[in-house]
């Protein structure tokens, strides 16, 4: 399974992180050299087998359904880029 | 005259504990230490006010009676663990200045026991790495050089920062968080023990995340004891970890055994690879002779999927990584560039290029297209189906030992720079450390010996789920069969 360009530039605009057009040729090869290793997988013989989905076997604990946290805008706020009026403030969204 | 920073941690306890000295000139003496070896890099930042000060109270609650488990221990703190009030960076440029408002779970237990942070220390981005060079803040170099050479050698990785700090006397011991061997082959690398606990044995409530399912915090420290006894203080159910697992934890120093009689020591035939490092071939059939002389049976036992957990690795952890990292967006915390006129996403885009560096960006790119429409089964839900056969194959192998003992990494030290170009070859370097993270296993890497270039090598127990106590146990009794007392020479 091959990535082609148009690939790295999709899967770059899914995850948000800007390209230079110069970095997409280096980059195909580079995840074309670790999913070409990886893909060694298909070979394993997993038909009948689970996915795992816990590592170590463990049920969810219940607790009470109380609030036992809260009140802290300021430190929620404190290592915001910008901040404005008690929110967290960003470029505009709405024409 | 004590020399401090030479005491291991055991003996910083009992010194303490008898007044031969206080904790303010121990830990004095390691701020000094800290000080004159900052050509290693090993620290991100230095909080020698927070140490000395943590040392006073030590002082105090020895004299009356109040002192904690590691009162007046000088420890160095892994940047990925949230301290309040400290900068927390991951080592990633898109975290600078980042300044947690609370503690994580890990340092709050440790803090309460009485140790003494001297600082921040280095590590990958993001736990990112094999060799502690994808730090935005620099490479750490070795305390370490090879036998009649200057070069410049890695302290591996992730927690290069770790394993540099306890290897060159700067703390009595260290936090680690280990993904796919970022304690035990860093231990392996700088001549130091190194624990990664069952998953779910430390909260993971406040470390930074890297891969969910894999990561877990431990302790790096000059001897078996040492990081008993640490290990102690940090783990234990946390509410406030879903994954944490609610089992008591026993007092591991004082129950710490050099007898392995009755145990069965089980040597997987899939860890001997073509061409392997002959040093590293030898040590281990060294440390299979000394497991037999402490009274354990050997058993050959059978992995079968060993040999497909790096792929497996290379999947899952990437792809919860970008999941995990897609927080870092420019909005509530760390950097933000946010381009003239542009919109939210371009926000988002230029924050996230301009902040992580180039390994976390190949990372998140795989994780991403492993996940997405298209690829996840043939990807991400493989891996994780392998991953069930590389867990089976454990429980397989507990119904005929004990325990594991495995080299802990397929060579020496390397030199800095030597693999950045290669990342598969990079990633080899956990191959033997990464079927015990993928299957959630305690696991501990002691020093053994040397190889011919006088560099540390290092020697793996795995064990089963919540046997901390059987890997420490075998590890002690390796460590004092093996007597290694070697340390790097001082050139900083």
């Amino acid at each position: 399974m091959a990535v082609d360009h148009e690939m790295v530039a999709r899967v770059a605009g899914l995850a948000r992180l800007k390209l230079a057009p110069a970095d997409v040729a280096p980059l195909a090869d580079e995840l074309n050299k670790i999913l070409g290793w990886i893909d060694q997988l298909q070979a394993v013989e997993t038909g009948n087998i689970q996915p795992m989905t816990a590592v170590i076997p463990n049920s969810r604990p219940w607790r009470e359904d109380e609030v036992t946290d809260g009140g802290i805008q300021d430190d929620v706020l404190a290592n915001a880029p910008e901040a404005a009026h008690g929110f967290f403030a960003v470029p505009k969204v709405i024409e | 005259m004590t020399i401090f920073t030479d005491l291991t941690l055991l003996a910083m306890r009992d010194g303490l504990a008898a007044r031969d000295f206080t904790a303010r000139e121990l830990v004095g003496a390691h701020v000094t230490a800290v000080e004159a070896a900052r050509p290693l890099n090993a620290f991100i930042v230095e909080t020698p006010e927070i140490a000395l000060a943590a040392a006073d109270a030590a002082d105090a609650a020895l004299a009356n009676g109040s002192a904690g488990l590691l009162a007046g221990i000088p420890v160095g703190i892994k940047d990925l663990f949230c301290t309040k009030g400290v900068q927390t960076t991951a080592a990633s440029a898109i975290l600078k200045g980042f300044t947690p408002r609370y503690e994580s779970t890990v340092t709050a237990r440790l803090f309460d026991a009485g140790a003494a942070m001297l600082g921040k220390l280095n590590l990958d981005e993001f736990a990112m790495g094999s060799s502690n060079e994808t730090s935005a803040f620099g490479p750490v170099i070795s305390p370490w050089r090879a036998l009649g050479s200057q070069a410049p050698l890695v302290p591996g990785g992730s927690s290069g920062g770790s394993s540099a700090a306890v290897a060159a006397r700067l703390c009595a011991a260290a936090t680690g968080t280990d993904t796919g061997g970022s304690i035990r082959q860093p231990a392996a690398f700088t001549g130091i023990a190194g624990i990664k606990p069952t998953y779910g044995r430390c909260s993971r409530w406040g470390i930074i995340a890297f891969a969910s399912s894999l990561d877990q915090a431990g302790v790096m420290a000059r001897t078996v004891a040492d990081c008993a006894l640490m290990l102690e203080a940090m783990a234990g159910y946390d509410p406030k970890d879903s994954t944490s697992l609610n089992a008591p934890v026993p007092a591991y120093a004082k129950a710490l055994s050099g007898s392995l009689k009755g145990k069965r020591i089980g040597i997987p035939r899939e860890y001997r690879m073509d061409g392997m490092d002959s040093a590293v071939d030898a040590l281990w059939q060294q440390g299979i002779a000394w497991a037999r002389d402490a009274g354990a049976e050997i058993v050959d036992v059978s992995l079968p999927h060993t040999g497909e957990a790096l792929p497996t690795y290379y999947i899952v952890a990437p792809a919860e990584a970008s999941s995990n990292l897609a927080r870092y967006d420019g909005v509530r915390y760390g950097m933000r560039v946010a381009p003239d006129g542009g919109t939210l996403n371009d926000m988002y885009e230029a924050t996230r290029a301009a902040g992580f560096g180039h390994e976390v960006k190949r990372r998140i790119m795989i994780g991403t297209y492993v996940l997405s429409a298209g690829y996840y089964d043939a990807y991400y839900l493989k891996a994780q189906k392998v991953r069930a056969l590389i867990a089976q194959d454990f429980e397989h192998a507990w119904e005929s030992c004990d325990l594991l003992l495995t080299p802990t990494a397929p060579t020496a030290a390397f030199g800095l720079g030597a693999k950045m170009a290669d990342p598969i070859a990079m990633y080899l370097n956990d191959v033997f450390t990464v079927p015990a993270s993928l299957a959630g296993l305690p696991a501990m890497s002691i020093p053994a010996g040397l190889d011919p270039d006088g560099l540390p090598l290092g020697l793996q127990i795995i064990g089963r789920p919540l046997d901390e106590q059987g890997v420490l146990n075998a590890s002690y009794a390796l460590e004092q069969a093996a007597g290694f007392v070697a340390a790097p020479t001082r050139w900083w």
